[in-house]
């Protein structure tokens, strides 16, 4: 494998082919906040919370590294004024829907955001789709999905699938963010199992 | 039908089809595409069939049913040839005469002609209609004179010629060169180079490659391409017949809406006729080139018209944009070589074909070439699809095609782009439409939608619309888009209820930034233009609703009253008894008044008072005044008092 050598924070840093900017700066120790992220999922690239700025022909451009390509002698920035402006805001508007969340708490200190600039809708989901892609993607069973879409989209299981696989599973319960995936998970079990939760 | 399996034997073909054909045939064309279908196309064409058999006249005249033709205000629209006469808004009451006069006689009905507003005249030909003559339908002219369920009407005017030059010696380079060097732009919203685009695929590495036609148009009020697919279908296979064998592809996908029947009605028996005369499948026209084509039915989310959305979709899984930094022509669909281009972009290409690149740049402006089909709606005369070059100004499109504002109002915005387009002023109606042109006035070319409102039309409401729209259309990934925008029409939708704030105009820009920049696809990132233009070209009114809780264009529901000015209600009881909510007090001979407690704001009032009083106003951003004493109410009437 060729070693791509590029420049993150100043800091000369050495990639392998196939690594994205999150796997190169991580590599070198350099940390970029994600929410999605997972190392044995696919990039997802959903938060957007891995914002990096690169340097391109002429200007700076934003993009996410947790899909971006690593590439030979690429000037990357992992903090900015403008990139903390952006990380602030998408964690105010995340907190709108799990203010409590520890994840989304520590962040908020270290970006300066207001966990209630945006009236509460309590949600608690934010759509990182760890739950729903490591049940598709490291356990094969499908038994969450994402249903409707837009600002209706919602994590759901599947009763039929989640009645045989979820109980002796519950690996995702530990990915979720916010704590919330369990409650979806008891909500689901009380109203399609019964007797099972009783 | 047997296969047709060389260029020269398609000459052969198309020479005895014309000379089957007399030029002088009286044919009777109705136009059937789905705007005429909602106003009784189909009943029309039951009684001309019914009408010819009647008369005996099935062996003197030809009648076809074609797609758009452009004037959808004035369906269903009727052409006799050769002689093009034009009728419209016809009815089934009407084809008798038209029969009997028209046909038989060649007499003209002057009722069902078109009357120019302008002079009052009436006008006999289609093409001297004001509608038409400033428009240059290159692409979109032929939906009027063939019969999109027989590709025999469409080798008659020509089909199918470029396919045939193309076989008849063109290298996939030169096919290539000619598409580059006629610079056509991708007409799907993007603008991006086709050439370009197909050399990427052309050059990328891999044995299978596809090329897919993005017939997914979801812009409210935007019908082009569903016209241009049900009206002139092999135009469309045609360029994508030839963009396959450029770029070294043997399948080819269209995905059109599920919701355009008819477009998927005439798609399929066009891919069937094609196939049969041996334009699609093994070995087309004995080139030794193969090439086959699916229809895929999309289940209608805006979304799915982004490209990698639509790939994602064809692929069988929820249509999500992907987030990969590497463009489709090189990684595709199913992971391969993907070429996508929109329906009237690959229409575009057999005429470039067959006219050249010369001819093709001699139309358009120094960035955009060609023609561009707009779908002209909203407060507009002349509601249909018109095409115009590149580099018309909005002004001759919206006034001398389209007729100009109906009604004595006012020209307030144009809102071109579809939903993340945006709102061009008055001050721009010189702006010549093109794809730099236009992104650079804050709006952006899109599908070719151009939405006209009027004075009564409030423009924050109109970008909480879009919002509205875009935030259900939303396939809710990323934060940015789905967060970002809930956030966006929660704050316009205070904004037009009076709930605005000190802030909002700060707040929305930021969230805008975000979108702009964080945003996963085009959809995300082009989410605030509507916000955005309406801003700059329109901060005024959004000033007057955050600070004075005024509405200057009245329509806001929330920052409206209506009252009756005392000096001018004759008290004639109409508003009264219209009123839907029982708000209206006063009696014969009693002036009117509105119970401000009770009126929900309906607008009933104000639309039955006669315009000869006038006496119904809306307020805005003002106290309505307090209604007169009783002892004053009452309207002492001279003439009746004798």
């Amino acid at each position: 494998m060729s070693e791509i050598l590029l420049k993150i924070d100043g800091q000369e840093v050495t990639a392998k082919q196939g690594m994205t900017l999150l796997d190169a700066a991580r590599s070198a120790g350099i940390s970029i906040p994600t929410l999605c992220h997972h190392e044995k999922l696919e990039p997802y690239g959903a938060c957007r919370l891995c914002i990096v700025e690169i340097e391109t022909r002429g200007g700076t451009r934003i993009v996410v590294s947790c899909v971006y390509p690593a590439e030979k002698n690429l000037i990357v920035r992992t903090r900015s004024e403008k990139i903390d402006r952006i990380r602030k805001m998408i964690l105010e508007l995340q907190m709108a829907h799990a203010p409590d969340s520890f994840i989304l708490q520590d962040l908020a200190k270290e970006y300066g955001a207001d966990r209630n600039r945006f009236e509460k809708e309590a949600s608690f989901c934010i759509h990182c789709g760890l739950c729903v892609r490591y049940c598709a993607e490291v356990k094969k069973k499908n038994a969450v999905g994402f249903i409707d879409r837009g600002i209706r989209k919602e994590i759901s299981f599947i009763p039929e699938i989640a009645s045989k696989e979820c109980w002796k599973c519950k690996e995702c319960f530990p990915l979720c963010p916010t704590e919330a995936l369990q409650a979806a998970y008891v909500l689901v079990e009380a109203l399609a199992f019964p007797q099972a939760s009783t | 039908m047997s296969r047709i399996n060389s260029p020269a034997e398609l000459e052969t073909f198309r020479k005895n089809l014309l000379a089957g054909r007399d030029p002088n045939k009286t044919c009777i064309t109705l136009c059937s595409g789905s705007a005429c279908h909602a106003t009784g196309s189909r009943d029309v064409a039951a009684r001309i069939q019914e009408e010819i058999q009647k008369q005996g006249l099935n062996d003197e005249v030809e009648f076809r049913r074609t797609g758009c033709h452009g004037f959808c205000e004035r369906g269903p629209i009727i052409v006799i040839r050769p002689e093009e006469i034009c009728y419209f808004q016809i009815t089934p009451e009407d084809v008798s005469e038209i029969i009997s006069e028209t046909v038989r006689q060649k007499k003209v009905i002057e009722r069902l002609l078109y009357t120019d507003p302008a002079t009052n005249q009436k006008i006999v030909h289609e093409s001297d209609i004001p509608f038409y003559k400033n428009q240059s339908r290159i692409v979109f002219g032929s939906n009027t004179s063939i019969d999109p369920k027989n590709i025999d009407d469409y080798l008659a005017i020509g089909g199918y010629s470029a396919l045939a030059k193309v076989f008849s010696g063109m290298t996939p380079d030169r096919v290539l060169q000619e598409v580059k060097r006629a610079n056509l732009r991708g007409r799907g919203g993007g603008g991006f180079p086709a050439g370009i685009k197909w050399e990427g695929s052309r050059n990328a590495p891999g044995d299978v490659k596809y090329v897919i036609v993005n017939a997914d148009e979801g812009d409210p009020g935007a019908y082009m391409d569903r016209s241009l697919l049900e009206g002139n279908p092999h135009s469309v296979l045609e360029g994508l017949i030839i963009g396959a064998y450029t770029i070294g592809s043997h399948e080819g996908y269209i995905y059109v809406r599920q919701e355009y029947p008819l477009a998927v009605e005439n798609v399929n028996i066009a891919i069937k006729q094609a196939e049969e005369y041996g334009f699609l499948g093994k070995n087309i026209l004995g080139s030794g080139f193969d090439f086959i084509v699916k229809v895929h039915k999309g289940a209608g989310a805006f979304v799915c018209g982004e490209s990698t959305a639509l790939m994602t979709a064809l692929e069988g899984r929820a249509g999500e944009p992907r987030p990969k930094y590497i463009r489709s022509n090189i990684v595709g669909l199913w992971g391969r070589p993907s070429v996508l281009n929109n329906v009237e972009t690959w229409a575009n290409v057999p005429l470039i074909i067959n006219n050249g690149a010369d001819w093709f740049t001699q139309l358009g402006t120094d960035g955009s070439k060609g023609t561009k089909i707009f779908s002209l709606v909203g407060k507009i005369t002349n509601t249909g699809l018109v095409e115009v070059p590149m580099g018309t100004s909005l002004r001759d499109i919206i006034y001398k095609i389209g007729g100009g504002i109906p009604g004595d109002k006012k020209f307030k915005a144009v809102q071109t782009g579809g939903p993340s387009g945006g709102c061009l002023p008055e001050e721009l109606l010189g702006l010549p439409v093109g794809f730099d042109e236009l992104t650079q006035a804050g709006s952006m070319m899109g599908s070719g939608g151009m939405i006209i409102m009027d004075e009564d039309t409030c423009m924050v409401d109109v970008a909480r619309y879009f919002l509205e729209f875009l935030t259900d259309e939303s396939c809710g990934k990323c934060v940015p888009c789905r967060e970002g925008m809930r956030q966006m029409l929660k704050i316009l939708t205070n904004i037009t209820k009076g709930k605005g704030k000190e802030g909002d105009i700060e707040l929305l820009k930021q969230l805008s930034e975000t979108a702009i920049e964080a945003s996963l696809c085009a959809l995300g990132k082009s989410s605030p233009n509507p916000f955005l233009s309406t801003l700059k070209y329109f901060r005024d009114e959004y000033e007057a609703h955050i600070k004075d809780k005024r509405c200057p264009a009245l329509s806001c529901k929330e920052l409206i009253s209506f009252y009756i000015d005392p000096q001018k209600c004759q008290a004639c009881l109409i508003c009264s008894r219209k009123c839907p909510s029982d708000a209206i007090r006063g009696g014969k001979n009693l002036i009117h008044i509105v119970d401000q407690e009770k009126c929900t704001k309906c607008g009933t009032c104000f639309e039955v008072c006669p315009s000869r009083f006038q006496a119904v106003r809306k307020i805005s951003g003002e106290p309505v005044p307090p209604p007169i004493p009783e002892e004053a109410r009452t309207i002492a009437r001279k003439s009746k008092e004798k």
